[in-house]
């Protein structure tokens, strides 16, 4: 009676082909493996978009699935990435160093401090901080990717989650805390830095090939991880642990009294979330060359729940259908490529006028279209939910059962 | 003939005016030989004497010349500024103005012009330096007795900007007969603080010292300062002087710096640096080796001395000392600080005085601090008292609160275009600002707010929506460079207690202002039928709604009110902040912080959470002055952690009102 994962999950397998068929169009018409119908910054806005279609796996999961919201997930993005940037930045600084250096040998002290006079100059520093002890270490430095964001992650969840935090106030905790993060990047002796952040992250070093090669790279990477992180997460939600979760989303009482221990599985899902977040942003950052403390903003995180939102959460393939749309649609608009639009007494430019758009479309999928872009889904394979005239199935204000519940 | 007659003509024209200058000039140098009294008198009496001063002789001539009265002064200063001429035609003395081939002469006791005088007919009067600094003492006797008030203020103002030795005499002299109160005060002071600097013993100079007490002013610490400077000096035997502190190398002094000293004194060579020394292998490099070795092994600091020596001994390079030889020569000198007083009382008393004056500096800036903490506390109350109602009463979660702070400061600029009177526009925009928030607030409500009750994480996305909407709409229609909002003139200054406490009042307005909201949220909540219908339903709203009550009034109302305020204070903060599209951004998340960490749905709490916060972020800048942006990260680091402890808030409500 027992029916397989894939059975259960057929989304699984279509997600996976989509992908597949995705990565290989991208390559096949690129400029590296193709006749380059595809510019090369067009691959790597791809691969930037198929990292935050991760992150969007991972905050559906925490909020679509769990009912947290939280606003703090860009913030694990963000250090997964520094936590790369600086192995790259170190080790590319070392190369510069050590071609400029001449013939005479240099001590390692006499290495390390001009590194750290070539990174640090711009903030007036010249000494390497104790957090770079590991830079010149990539497997150490891949180890940070997953600890430093984890352990972030999993402390602030067990103190929040411990003093039973719940609802908006945990998002505003989650927003606090990315603000407190970004703040403290902001300043120059946090050793990161600074507003100018970590540069020159797209020249991965020891590697001669090319931009245009390096970027169908890193799209596969980014495909591989999506793809694996798509099964990773369809596997939590289909079992019996994907049910706990959504009755914690939807009624986290009734469940702690079923004798689960609902802080538990809170913080696991947190805390799996946030390192899934940190691998998307440490294959996004060399993608995108250049990471600063403006993009841990607070509001970054805001705008992952407005893709997750757009997209229809609480399914795996929705956060994927919101993140990839708006995050094109968005590149789209601002990079001023959209015709102007004459009203006559007034013209539009979308640059500027894009984010009022994206603010009022945000409000009218709220209010209308609970399910986003995913419902246009079920809506082609026939699936209605019941009319109930408005009487709820959940009496708790984080339920959403109404919207899953099917005929 | 006629070449002759213009001749003539012209030397006729050039000479006239030199004739009847010379008319005009005799009736007035004979009424000077006439009438000689005062100035005139003393002037004719010592002539020889003014025209060839020597410092010996001068006292009693100054002397007479100063007691003479009418022009006294005006004399004075012309000679010591080198402007006294000699008419040797008749032996009078003019203070005089070069002008061409011609001095300017004007009578020394009235100072009105006294015609020309060719250049060969006045010897000017040129005393030395010394009689100058004798004239100057005089003069400054002569300006601190002055009858004209504002001279005697300029003088002590002079006085106590360059104060000298000179000074103190004159100065307390002139004390017992100045008849004005607050300039006698001042000269005393000034007399002391001299006193202190150039006072004849030690005793009489610590007494002065001492009479300060721990007297706040910058003056006081300004005359200490130099008496307890120090200079760092070395010694081959025992330290001379008046010695502030022996320095231990290595501890008090780094080792580094006590050599550089002993380098810069000649009294060591120069060490040669680590660069110095890769520069002069490099230089050396023979067939792939340095000194001996494979140049390979040069990434070896080790190798590298042992490179290097061989290098030295073989006479290719100077010789490089070595740490404990360099170690040895800094142990076998002397260091220490040198008071530049020389006088171990004085400095000792000074720097007792200066240690108090810094504890009651430390106490007044504890109070300033704490002046500070408050009134951002009470922008911090002002900014989320709007918030205490939407979120704290009504439980919806309204990220563009910050937007309407933004709306009501754009409110008052625009308003600002209109009517160019500062007062009275202020006075427009606070009613106007409320009006329009509320309106948008109202509008919010109605449209997307009521559909979302019960769902308050979307509340919170759908806002959040609303929030980039309006923000891009802002920076779309205002451009994104800061817009003043200038405050009326009478807000400008501040308040100034001492020289350490002074506050601004803008800032004391906004205090006010934030007290005047807190009356009014308790006036509106518990005294009117408003605020009881808010209460009502926000507890239990199908329960009100069967009392009579409409629910969907009730909220639109309450959440238009909180949207006002949020207005009002945007006013307010634009008179000091940047008025962008962004500044709301800046108090949303402190302005959650405040309500959360206050307590929801409890006005005091949230005062309480606004001070909190206020107190925290400015202890914590004291703490870390140079960066603001630490304190915000630590700021918010202990809000998580106080969650932790008191997850209600400082005032947690309690039983039906607590809702849950």
């Amino acid at each position: 009676m027992k029916s397989g994962f894939l059975a259960k999950n057929p989304s699984v397998l279509w997600f996976l082909l989509l992908l597949a068929v995705f990565t290989l169009g991208v390559t096949f018409l690129s400029h590296a493996y193709g006749p380059g119908a595809i510019s090369t910054s067009m691959v790597k806005t791809l691969g930037k978009t198929l990292c935050l279609c991760l992150i969007a796996i991972a905050m559906d999961l925490v909020w679509g699935y769990t009912g947290i919201l939280s606003l703090g997930h860009f913030a694990f993005f963000g250090l997964g990435g520094y936590m790369i940037g600086m192995w790259l930045m170190y080790e590319r600084t070392r190369d510069i160093v050590l071609k400029s250096a001449g013939e005479f040998p240099m001590t390692p002290q006499e290495v390390n401090d001009a590194i750290g006079t070539q990174i640090f100059g711009v903030v007036g520093g010249s000494d390497l901080p104790a957090i770079w002890t590991f830079a010149g270490n990539l497997p150490m430095q891949l180890l940070f990717v997953v600890l430093v964001p984890g352990l972030l992650a999993l402390i602030f969840g067990w103190l929040a989650f411990r003093s039973r935090v719940t609802g908006v106030y945990l998002s505003i905790l989650t927003q606090a805390m990315t603000l407190a993060l970004s703040l403290y990047l902001f300043q120059n002796e946090s050793g990161l830095r600074g507003n100018n952040g970590l540069s020159g992250l797209q020249n991965i070093p020891g590697v001669s090939a090319g931009q245009d090669h390096l970027s169908i790279w890193f799209l596969w990477a980014s495909a591989l991880a999506l793809g694996l992180g798509y099964i990773a997460a369809s596997l939590i939600v289909s079992g019996k642990f994907g049910s706990v979760i959504r009755g914690i989303r939807d009624d986290e009482a009734r469940v702690r009294f079923l004798g689960y221990s609902v802080e538990g599985y809170k913080l696991f899902v947190f805390t799996l979330t946030a390192v899934i977040a940190a691998i998307a942003g440490a294959l996004y950052y060399p993608q995108a060359g250049i990471i600063n403390p403006g993009e841990m903003a607070p509001i970054a995180s805001i705008y992952l729940a407005v893709w997750v939102a757009i997209g229809g959460r609480g399914r795996l393939y929705g956060a994927v259908m919101g993140a990839a749309f708006v995050f094109i649609v968005s590149s789209w608009f601002t990079g001023g490529r959209v015709p102007d639009l004459p009203l006559g007494f007034y013209t539009i430019d979308w640059v500027d006028w894009w984010q009022v758009l994206l603010g009022l479309a945000f409000v009218l999928v709220t209010l209308f279209a609970p399910k986003g872009l995913s419902g246009l889904i079920d809506l082609f394979e026939g699936i209605r939910r019941p009319n109930r005239h408005g009487a709820p199935l959940g009496p708790d204000k984080g339920s959403f059962r109404e919207e899953e519940a099917q005929e | 003939m006629r070449k002759f007659l213009i001749a003539l003509g012209i030397v006729l024209a050039l000479a006239l005016p030199g004739l009847a200058q010379d008319a005009g000039d005799a009736p007035q140098a004979e009424a000077t030989q006439s009438e000689a009294t005062g100035l005139r008198a003393v002037l004719q009496d010592y002539a020889k004497q003014i025209a060839k001063p020597s410092r010996r002789t001068i006292g009693p001539v100054i002397e007479a010349v100063a007691g003479s009265g009418e022009g006294a002064s005006r004399f004075l200063q012309a000679w010591s500024d080198k402007r006294v001429g000699l008419r040797e035609s008749d032996g009078a003395f003019f203070i005089v103005k070069k002008s061409g081939s011609e001095y300017e002469l004007s009578d020394p006791v009235t100072g009105k012009p006294a015609g020309t005088a060719p250049k060969s007919d006045i010897k000017e009067v040129k005393p030395n330096s010394g009689v100058r600094a004798e004239i100057g003492v005089a003069l400054v006797r002569f300006l601190l007795s002055d009858p004209d008030p504002k001279k005697r203020r300029e003088a002590l103002t002079a006085i106590d900007r360059n104060g000298e030795a000179s000074h103190l005499e004159p100065l307390r002299a002139s004390i017992p007969d100045e008849p004005d109160p607050a300039i006698k005060a001042q000269k005393q002071r000034l007399e002391r603080l001299l006193t202190i600097r150039f006072g004849k013993g030690a005793a009489e100079r610590v007494a002065a010292i001492d009479s300060f007490g721990a007297d706040l002013g910058l003056d006081f610490r300004a005359t200490l300062n130099p008496l307890v400077a120090t200079t760092r000096k070395l010694f081959e035997g025992a330290p001379e002087g008046n010695v502030a502190e022996t320095l231990k190398p290595g501890r008090d002094i780094p080792e580094d710096e006590a050599y550089a000293m002993l380098v810069s004194a000649n009294m060591a060579p120069a060490r040669i640096s680590a660069s110095e020394m890769q520069q002069a292998l490099a230089a050396h490099v023979e067939n792939g080796q340095v000194g001996g070795l494979p140049l390979a092994a040069m990434a070896d600091p080790v190798k590298r001395e042992e490179a290097y020596a061989t290098l030295a001994a073989a006479g290719e390079v100077p010789t490089r000392l070595t740490d404990a030889e360099a170690e040895k020569l800094v142990a076998d000198h002397q260091f220490a600080d040198i008071y530049a007083e020389p006088d171990p009382e004085v400095t000792t008393a000074a720097e007792a005085a200066l240690t108090r004056v810094s504890r009651t500096v430390a106490g007044m800036q504890t109070v300033d601090l704490g002046l500070d903490a408050l009134s951002l506390a009470s922008i911090y109350f002002l900014a989320a008292i709007g918030l205490a109602i939407t979120f704290g009463v009504m439980g919806v979660i309204n990220m563009a609160h910050g937007e309407f702070i933004t709306m009501g400061a754009y409110t008052g600029y625009v308003v600002q275009l209109f009517v160019p009177d500062y007062t009275l526009s202020i006075l427009i925009a606070l009613p106007l600002a409320f009006a329009i928030t509320f309106g948008a607030g109202v509008a919010m409500e109605r449209l997307v707010i009521r559909y979302l009750y019960k769902r308050p994480l979307e509340t919170l996305l759908a806002t959040f929506g609303i929030s980039i909407a309006l923000q891009q709409l802002f920076k779309n229609i205002f451009g994104t460079q800061a817009r003043p909002l200038t405050s009326p003139p009478w807000l400008e200054g501040a308040w100034t207690l001492n020289d350490v406490v002074s506050i601004s009042y803008i800032r004391i307005a906004i205090f006010v202002l934030a007290l005047v909201f807190l009356a009014l949220y308790l006036w509106v909540m518990r005294k009117t039928r408003l605020g009881l219908e808010v209460r009502a339903v926000t507890q239990n709203p199908s329960m009100a709604a069967s009392m009579g009550i409409n629910p969907d009034r009730i909220n639109m109302l309450a959440f238009g009110f909180g949207s006002g305020i949020a207005g009002i204070a945007g006013v307010a903060i634009g008179l000091f902040a940047k008025v962008t599209s962004e500044m709301g951004q800046d108090y949303i998340v402190q302005s959650f912080m405040t309500v959360v960490v206050g307590g929801v749905g409890s006005i005091f709490g949230t005062l309480a959470g606004a001070t909190l916060i206020g107190v925290l972020q400015k202890g914590i800048e004291w703490l870390n002055p140079s960066n603001t942006l630490a304190a915000q990260t630590y700021m918010i680091l202990f809000i998580i952690i106080f969650i932790q402890f008191r997850p209600r808030g400082i005032i947690a409500l309690k039983g039906r009102a607590a809702g849950d």
